[in-house]
């Protein structure tokens, strides 16, 4: 039953055939049994899930999403179960609220089944910069399963959930969708609210589905997406049905391929399965255009200018005054500083202490101001790109899944791997990364389609045809 | 040689709105430590603030009565600083786009009026506060206040003279209580007003090196601490030595400035765009709404007063003051009361008993329309003015009619004439000499007899009455 996405869950669930309970004793049996190896979780919802999972099972059978047990990143804020962003200074947080998005899960009637690993505030792209230990690529145990969503896309591959949630800032949900060969969205900026999303970067993040199949994210991304008034940025429109044009076909589908991002530096089997990929469009009626979106080169460097001056002030409020970690000291500084070394990670005070210096004065206008206005460089870009296109594909990242500890040591080339995401991020776009081949040694390539603000629609509908006309989907790790 | 001093404010008003900046909770005042406060308010990892509308509105509303632009887009920005009372590490404000901006007051010192430049108003969020010294020598923190409104409101380097600093501020804390936007309490701290000041020879066009003066928390102290610094200052340079730029803060207790930290240790408050709140736009008919529904101002109240009803200025200035004395004397003189004498029995009575009471005039119970009768009364001589203002004491402290008072306290006119007649005939008999000079011509002593026959009557006697019956006996 494990192996079930939400779609065939839902289906056994309506028959009859399973009830909320037995979903979530399969999953939580999984979990048992594979995650000591894939380390995905930070917490399992052992009790409260059966608890829900056994409420549901003799209550009404309402909901989208009711009795599929789906996990939730550790950074989108659960009532009463400990949130800890994979951070030591989070590490016994437990939120006397619930996440916008959760919120309208649980109206959903789904079961939460646990939290997923991160790394530190969703600071990185390996899940090896969690606080409390690396998650493993199922499909291979000794590489990183991306990141910074690394927990939720490996729960997914390793079917330890039907489907689960995470956030997207640069790059979180479709990099380790495509290391772990699974589906990642990343909605429109605005599309999901923010509300109890853990903030790491306020103007970039944005929570998002990670799925076994295209309906699945389809699915979900109803669940989630809507206007929420205690989010500013959330923006007021009615979201449509996301599964509504999925099997319509994609004849005259006009689809970009930026000519930046088939680049040196690319990964040979990556660039010849994304080209395959987009082949199989092309056979499927699309017309392929080359585009130019001339700034591409300056988005990792915009990027980790405005990330970080954002995070370097969201992460001001963990202090050890109100709650988390508190290191006592001689004096309040003293206390602020102990608390604030013992509890961040590495990777988290590179980027504080970076984001710190692009915005003191002096600096402001060299670095924080410049990367706004290349920021809006980078949305012209794509601006231009949609007036001659529908969607744009490119790969998701430009390697199959690193080796744990591999990169570990070299920031910069670490942040390379987020090179091809990074720009949706920047100009606020709807992008997907689908499964579309396997490299030599076994691990999974993806496929990202850019879309349109607030046409989620026309990116799921491409990444349906294409996954229909394909088996890259069917394919599971054996673990 | 001769200095002269150069001023500018920033003051905070707290807003009176019912919920904060951006969350839900109350603003009440003195509630229970830390007992309104909401995930937003107490940063929480993973919450947002939503702006209260009602905050833009109050904004607008000071930008209008102080003359100044109103920004069609602003935007807020965070300031980063790490204070406990500070919950997540920075303070959401406005920096480079403010909601109002070049605006001016008039004061008034030695009867010469004088504008005094707005630079700016921008909204923020308040701090909480810590609360040091407990037994076991923890500080603590209540966070309460965090995220009440403010707006600061910083005026250009045009203030010269510590009485011309208190006027503005006393002329500030009329205007937003007639606003109804803050209710302008130093002591507690709704209003609070720092002090940039430097001195520099008179007459020279560059500025001094300027102080900025912390703590002061009451309008006496305004005068006190830019008196004492321009005075430090002025000492500093004929010593010898030259003005340092820092924050200094104001102890009342010894009237005196020390220094709190220099320009070298101040923050870098890295002010950035907050990208949890949209950039605010204001459509011109919201500006047309909030225009149309303003009060008249102290200024415009005090000016009518001098031109329509004639008061002088000094009575003018009282009762435009305050929103509601002013709107208590509109009302007296509306029931049909002589403006002069209301507003004489305003200054005189009123304002000194609840003065003394230390309540706002709309709190007494006595009401306008007590007072018009009763003064429509005093002037066409039914009742006397003596009388009348132990009357109207009583009034004061119980709510009730003056009839009632006067019957009560056995304090009716006595308009008997054949009780009058006796004691007239008494007073009369028994000063024969007067009467006599009396009816030889000298009417100047009437009275005299009027002042024994009052005396006779404790001051009940009806005045004309006993007038006439003097007339009648002296066959005059």
């Amino acid at each position: 039953m494990f192996r079930q996405n939400i779609d065939g869950l839902k289906a056994l669930l309506e028959k009859k055939e399973i009830t909320p309970e037995d979903a979530v004793k399969a999953f939580l049996n999984r979990i048992d049994s594979v995650d000591k190896d894939v380390k995905a979780f930070v917490t399992v919802n052992v009790e409260a899930a059966i608890e829900i999972a056994g409420e549901l099972t003799h209550a009404d059978r309402t909901g989208d999403l009711w009795g599929i047990p789906i996990a939730v990143k550790d950074n989108i804020v659960t009532r009463n179960i400990r949130t800890t962003c994979s951070s030591r200074v989070l590490e016994n947080f437990i939120p006397p609220y619930e996440s916008t998005a959760t919120e309208r899960l649980i109206g959903q009637n789904y079961i939460m089944i646990g939290k997923t690993n991160l790394d530190e505030f969703a600071m990185g792209s390996s899940t090896e910069n969690s606080g409390f230990y690396a998650t493993r690529n199922p499909w291979s145990l000794d590489r990183v399963p991306g990141g910074s969503s690394g927990g939720s896309a490996a729960a997914v591959a390793a079917d330890e959930c039907a489907a689960a949630l995470g956030s997207d800032t640069g790059g979180s949900i479709r990099q380790p969708a495509s290391f772990c060969g699974v589906v990642g969205m990343k909605p429109t900026y605005g599309r999901v609210s923010r509300y109890g999303l853990v903030a790491f970067a306020s103007s970039l993040d944005q929570i998002g589905p990670v799925t076994k199949n295209v309906k699945d994210a389809a699915i979900l991304l109803n669940a989630i997406s809507g206007y929420d008034r205690c989010d500013s940025t959330s923006v007021n429109i009615d979201a449509p049905d996301h599964t509504s044009m999925l099997g319509n076909d994609i004849k005259g589908l006009k689809i970009g391929m930026p000519k930046e991002y088939f680049i040196e530096g690319i990964d040979g089997e990556v660039e010849a399965s994304v080209k395959k990929a987009i082949g199989q469009l092309e056979s499927l009626g699309a017309e392929i255009i080359e585009i130019s979106l001339p700034h591409t080169g300056y988005a990792v460097a915009t990027y980790y200018i405005i990330a970080t001056s954002e995070a370097s002030s969201n992460l001001a409020r963990y202090d050890g005054v109100r709650y988390g970690l508190r290191v006592e000291g001689d004096d309040l500084i003293d206390m602020y500083m102990k608390t604030r070394s013992e509890g961040f990670g590495d990777e988290v005070k590179r980027r504080i202490m970076l984001g710190t210096f692009a915005l003191s004065s002096g600096y402001y206008d060299a670095y924080y101001l410049k990367a706004q206005q290349v920021r809006t460089l980078i949305r012209q870009d794509f601006q231009k790109a949609f007036g001659e296109v529908d969607v744009i594909a490119t790969p998701t990242v430009p390697t199959t899944a690193f080796k744990i500890g591999e990169m570990i040591d070299d920031p910069l080339q670490m942040y390379m791997s987020d090179i091809l995401t990074i720009s949706v991020n920047l100009a606020g776009l709807p992008a997907i990364s689908v499964p579309c081949g396997f490299s030599s040694d076994d691990l999974p390539i993806g496929l990202q389609i850019i879309g349109k603000h607030f046409n989620e629609v026309e990116v799921l509908k491409t990444a349906y045809a294409f996954e229909q006309s394909t088996e890259w989907h069917k394919r599971r790790p054996s673990l | 040689m001769r200095y002269e001093a150069v001023i500018g404010l920033e003051i905070h008003a707290q807003m009176l709105t019912d919920s904060k900046i951006f969350c839900g909770c109350s603003t009440k005042f003195g509630a229970e430590p830390n007992s309104q406060t909401c995930p937003v308010c107490t940063g929480m990892p993973g919450v947002l603030p939503v702006l209260n509308k009602r905050v833009v509105e109050y904004a607008i509303k000071a930008g209008l009565a102080l003359d100044c632009d109103i920004s069609r887009h602003s935007r807020f920005a965070r300031k980063n600083y790490f204070y406990p009372d500070l919950p997540k590490g920075y303070q959401i404000s406005q920096y480079e786009l403010p909601i109002c901006e070049n605006g001016h007051i008039d004061i008034v010192t030695e009867g010469k009026s004088r504008k005094v430049g707005i630079t700016r108003i921008h909204m923020e969020e308040d701090a909480g506060k810590n609360l040091h010294g407990s037994e076991k020598g923890y500080s603590y923190v209540d966070l309460n206040r965090t995220g009440v409104p403010l707006i600061e409101i910083v005026t250009e380097p045009d203030i010269r003279t510590p009485a011309e600093a208190a006027v503005f501020m006393r002329t500030l804390r009329s205007i937003v209580r007639y606003l109804g936007v803050c209710d302008g309490n130093m002591e507690q701290g709704s209003l609070r007003c720092d002090a940039n000041v430097s001195v520099r020879p008179e007459g020279a066009d560059e500025l001094g090196t300027k102080a900025e003066i912390k703590n002061i928390n009451s309008f006496r102290f305004v005068e006190k601490a830019v008196e004492y610094e321009i005075k430090r200052q002025i000492s500093v340079i004929e010593d010898g030595g030259s003005v340092v730029q820092e924050t200094r803060l104001f102890d009342s207790e010894k009237g005196t400035t020390h220094s709190m930290r220099s320009k070298e240790e101040a923050h870098d408050y890295r002010y950035f765009p907050d990208p949890d709140l949209v950039p605010l736009e204001v459509s011109e008919d919201w500006i047309a709404e909030i225009r149309r529904a303003m009060p008249e101002l102290p200024g415009q109240k005090k000016d009518r007063f001098m031109r329509e009803i004639g008061l002088p200025e000094h009575d003018a200035d009282i009762l435009s003051e305050e929103r509601d004395v002013a709107e208590w004397f509109e009302h007296v003189i509306k029931e049909g009361a002589d403006a002069k004498s209301a507003a004489n029995w305003m200054i005189n009575e009123l304002l000194r008993l609840v003065g003394d009471e230390g309540i706002q005039v709309s709190e007494s119970k006595v009401k306008p329309d007590q007072l018009a009768r009763m003064l429509v009364l005093i002037d066409d001589g039914t009742i006397i003015g003596k009388i009348a203002k132990k009357v109207f004491s009583k009034m004061y402290e119980t709510g009730m009619e003056h009839g009632k008072i006067v019957e009560e306290e056995g304090l009716e006119q006595i308009s008997d004439s054949s009780e009058l007649e006796g004691i007239v005939d008494k007073v009369l008999g028994s000063n024969p000499d007067e009467v006599e000079r009396f009816k030889g011509g000298d009417h100047k002593l009437m009275g005299f007899f009027v002042g024994h026959i009052m005396k006779e009557t404790k001051g009940k006697a009806n005045p004309k009455l006993v007038n006439e019956l003097i007339r009648k006996k002296m066959g005059s």
